[in-house]
């Protein structure tokens, strides 16, 4: 089989690169850029944490002693534990529906997942209000059942998962509608059943894709403050999550143990931040990877 | 070896589809070797298929591309991973990419994917092996190599096989039948010989190749042009105004009392040993001829045109 292409001729046809422009418009340029990063992201960031050590490591940790930050910490952690997998599984569902099949009502869907972008989070609390408040449209039914959704823990999950319900199924619907659906077909007339070649070659195509939404959506599921302080009710040591307990220690003056929890809330971007670098890295990476041969 | 062969749109792809599952028919049945295969779902079909682009699994190698269908099979029905590795082997032996196997299919040029393709559907031992455009993403050289080695497998495995093609010249060499299909309808099936000799319709016969529309009339089993009878007989029962269909080298070139047409030299040029005119008729139709190498003629010399065969279709 006669091959046409050869490495070597394609290089030698590549341009030279062009002349770049001078010194100065190239210093002028990284340095406008670095000191609007400095003064807009670094600067915000070191305060959060110079504002929080002000009164000295003890003073710092002695707000995380507290039982109310305590529990907290514990609230948005069960919070994000609910919501991210919940989405998880939301979003790939929606996203192999949309990107697979076709369907009346295709472009009301996708338009319905990016409605909770589009509307203010206090809005998506106050829906939940009305719902199941007990002037709300399943007050009363809720009440006689005796079952609490709002201002306790299922009101916090469901305004939590209405506002991260877009994270996934955004990052997903493109990267499955452009690998299309030849190679689940391809898995399906060699005998594989749908669920094997769901696992086999959907999952291990969509998987850096799949972990970066999940990062991102779990970043906002912890941090997300407006939807559910209307939903929360702002019960100390019951209903507070790390965002609204932040607000409260602010409120009181209490400055130190107030930028100590944002601290933590700062700690994750930042981790997030690290792990999508090195997706985005190893992203490239792979894409490289079909390019160099 | 059966050529699904129709101009883009006309429903090749989807019967394909139709036969390997993959779609589902709004009517009619798909039986394989006399059993109903209608209502089996994909995966119980036992079809190979080779898609257009490939469809190879990128983020596996090639011998795990080849074997996947074999590892996808339940545990009762799945061969030994010796067995497997050994099947593998040679079916890169086959494919001619024997030190392939650990590479990636983003690491291979588009005729070893495309062979990968054809390994991985036949590791499964399909009961009818399906290929859809199968060199359509290939540049000429290497198409032509595929094309005779895909005969060569086929008549080494005499694996039953159906492809969809829209050119001509790729069915009528790679297929024992040749079916052609033209929007949804099967317009003729036959081996390559009788389709072009004896095309049922005018779809099937402008599909074929070249040809020339000319008005005649059929009258007592002939049919003549401006008058002048011409060889054609005309099919029986029909009698009037017809159509009369003739390939450019059933026209000859001749002096103008003994012709059926005339016209002026248009244009003429050389290929492969033979001379191609075109005629412009009075009328403003553009006549193509064929004729053998040695005769020339400038453009704008009147000639005649001889009708030495052609098809009516009642």
């Amino acid at each position: 089989m006669s091959e046409i292409f050869s490495p070597v001729r394609l290089a030698e046809a590549r341009p030279a690169p062009v002349a770049g422009e001078g010194a100065g418009v190239r210093a002028l340029l990284i340095g406008v850029a670095i000191t609007f990063l400095a003064l807009f992201l670094v600067l915000p960031l070191a305060a959060v944490f110079v504002q929080a050590l002000s009164h000295g490591v003890g003073a710092y940790l002695n707000a995380f002693r507290e039982p109310d930050a305590l529990s907290a910490i514990r609230l948005t952690l069960t919070v994000a534990a609910i919501a991210v997998p919940f989405n998880l599984v939301f979003g790939v569902a929606a996203s192999w529906a949309i990107a697979k099949f076709e369907f009346p009502g295709k472009t009301f869907l996708i338009t319905l997942i990016d409605l909770p972008f589009s509307v203010s989070p206090v809005v998506s609390g106050l829906i939940y209000v009305l719902l199941f408040g007990s002037q709300g449209l399943f007050g009363g039914w809720l009440q006689a059942h005796n079952i609490q959704i709002l201002f306790a823990l299922p009101g916090i999950v469901l305004a939590t998962i209405f506002v991260t319900f877009p994270f996934v199924a955004r990052e997903l619907i493109p990267l499955m509608q452009e690998q299309g659906s030849s190679e689940e077909e391809a898995a399906l007339t060699l005998g594989a059943s749908g669920f094997h070649a769901f696992l086999t070659v959907t999952l291990p195509n969509i998987r850096w894709g799949l972990l970066y939404s999940v990062l991102l959506c779990n970043a906002r599921a912890m941090g997300e403050f407006g939807a559910v302080s209307v939903v929360s009710g702002h019960i100390r040591g019951l209903t507070n999550t790390m965002p609204l307990h932040v607000e409260i220690l602010y409120n009181e003056y209490n400055f130190v143990a107030a930028f100590a929890v944002a601290s933590l809330l700062a700690a994750l971007a930042l981790v997030t931040l690290v792990v999508k670098s090195v997706l985005e890295w190893r992203f490239s990476d792979e894409l490289a990877a079909g390019r160099k041969h | 070896m059966l050529g699904l062969l129709g101009p883009s749109g006309s429903g090749k792809t989807t019967l394909l589809r139709i036969i390997a599952g993959l779609d589902a028919p709004d009517r009619g049945r798909i039986l394989f070797g006399g059993d109903d295969a209608t209502g089996l779902p994909v995966q119980q079909r036992a079809v190979g298929f080779v898609f257009q682009h490939y469809a190879l699994f990128k983020h596996m190698s090639v011998a795990d591309n080849i074997a996947y269908g074999l590892n996808a099979r339940r545990r009762a029905d799945r061969p030994a991973k010796a067995e497997i590795k050994r099947r593998v082997g040679d079916l890169l032996d086959l494919i001619r990419l024997s030190g392939f196997g650990d590479r990636y299919p983003s690491q291979l040029s588009g005729g070893q994917r495309q062979r990968v393709a054809l390994a991985r559907a036949l590791a499964v031992e399909p009961r009818v092996l399906l290929l859809d455009e199968p060199f359509g993403a290939l540049d000429a050289q290497v198409r032509k190599d595929l094309r005779r080695w895909l005969r060569e497998i086929h008549d080494r495995t005499g694996q039953t096989t159906i492809f969809v093609t829209h050119d001509q010249d790729e069915a009528l060499e790679l297929s024992d039948r040749v079916a052609v299909l033209d929007r949804g309808r099967l317009e003729q099936v036959g081996t390559p010989d009788e389709v072009q000799e004896n095309p049922v319709s005018a779809t099937v016969l402008k599909f074929l190749g070249d040809s020339v529309e000319v008005e005649a009339m059929a009258e007592g089993g002939r049919v003549s042009v401006r008058g002048r009878e011409t060889p054609v007989s005309a099919p029986p029962g029909v009698i009037g105004p017809v159509k009369l269909y003739v390939r450019p080298w059933q026209l000859q070139l001749v002096e103008l009392e003994a012709a059926h047409l005339s016209g002026t030299v248009r244009s003429s040029y050389r290929s492969q040993g033979r001379q191609r005119i075109e005629v412009e008729e009075a009328g403003g139709q553009i006549l193509a001829v064929e004729d053998f190498d040695g005769v020339r003629y400038a453009a704008g010399h009147p000639v005649g045109l001889r009708i030495n065969g052609g098809y009516v279709f009642g």
